[in-house]
């Protein structure tokens, strides 16, 4: 924290969001309980595991697949994932010669009703600046090292358009059941920052 | 549009500070001011471009030292006021109730 006239300590934040929760609820304009509700859902049920299961049904069902690149809002909705900042999303498919990157320059937007609320670093200054420029160097950083040959695309999402990658089936997953797969599908691999391992080294 | 927070390309920031096994909301006033800016928002008073505009309208300097969700919090107060859900001054007296009970 700064010195700037804004930067407040912490326990004064803990007042200011006391102050205006208890102002909105004395208006009726809000309800404790569905605040409540809201921190619980986001905390405990809207999180990366949604995304995990959409990326298994497109590796074991072709069709859905299909349905997911062409329309992914549509397709994502018929797992029953709807709702805030999910309103349109764009699957990018990862493929040996293509690697898909997610981020949002502006700000933070990103794909809610799929991966849950962003980590801090994907908020953060230093990704944000780079992806844009240096994708190839900061993969490296997240332990991604991409041949030459790999074409790199980043995506910048906005707020009319949030992005999912579709990531590479490891090898070795022949034969896996949906959940075992879609419990090796990482939220960083759906960004595009990292690779979903193979079953072998997830056990590792 | 070259306001702070358009950072696509710009150097100098350092490396990604990652967090193992991060939590969703750090402290609990994170969620509650995440969950107050949506149970507010979906009053229909503002939409989320306003929501954004307002951010961006930020100090740069409080920009890149406020986190994320102090950010929320001066943007609720402001779009509070501007939207006519409370005033400056209801605010500061709930502020100050709440401080003088919690002394008591």
């Amino acid at each position: 924290m700064s010195n700037h006239k804004h930067s407040a300590p912490l326990s004064d934040m803990v007042l200011r969001v006391k102050a205006l929760e208890s102002l909105l609820v004395e208006k009726g304009l809000v309800d404790p309980a569905a605040v409540d509700a809201l921190v619980e859902a986001y905390e405990t049920k809207i999180g990366p595991r949604n995304g995990a299961k959409v990326v298994a049904r497109a590796w074991t069902d072709p069709a859905f697949k299909a349905r997911l690149l062409k329309d992914g809002t549509a397709a994502i909705a018929e797992l029953g994932f709807t709702g805030l900042q999910g309103e349109d999303i764009l699957v990018v498919e990862n493929t040996p010669n293509l690697h898909n990157l997610v981020v949002c320059t502006l700000c933070s937007c990103y794909p809610w009703s799929v991966l849950g609320l962003p980590p801090t670093w994907y908020k953060s200054p230093p990704y944000r600046a780079r992806a844009v420029r240096d994708p190839r160097g900061v993969l490296r950083e997240f332990g991604v090292e991409l041949g030459a040959d790999v074409e790199v695309r980043v995506w910048d999402s906005t707020a009319e358009l949030r992005y999912i990658v579709l990531p590479e089936r490891p090898a070795g997953s022949e034969g896996l059941s949906e959940d075992t797969l879609a419990a090796l599908v990482t939220r960083d691999a759906m960004i595009g920052v990292a690779k979903v391992p193979t079953p072998r080294e997830r056990v590792a | 549009m070259n306001g702070i927070h358009d950072m696509g390309g710009m150097d100098g920031f350092g490396p990604i500070e990652r967090e193992a096994d991060e939590p969703v909301f750090h402290e609990p006033w994170e969620g509650r001011i995440f969950a107050l800016n949506m149970a507010a928002g979906a009053l229909g008073k503002w939409n989320l471009d306003r929501a954004r505009y307002m951010r961006e309208q930020s100090d740069p300097v409080e920009y890149l030292t406020l986190g994320y969700y102090e950010g929320w919090v001066l943007r609720l107060e402001a779009m509070g006021v501007e939207f006519g859900l409370f005033t400056r001054e209801e605010l500061e007296r709930k502020r100050t109730a709440l401080a003088a009970a919690e002394k008591s």
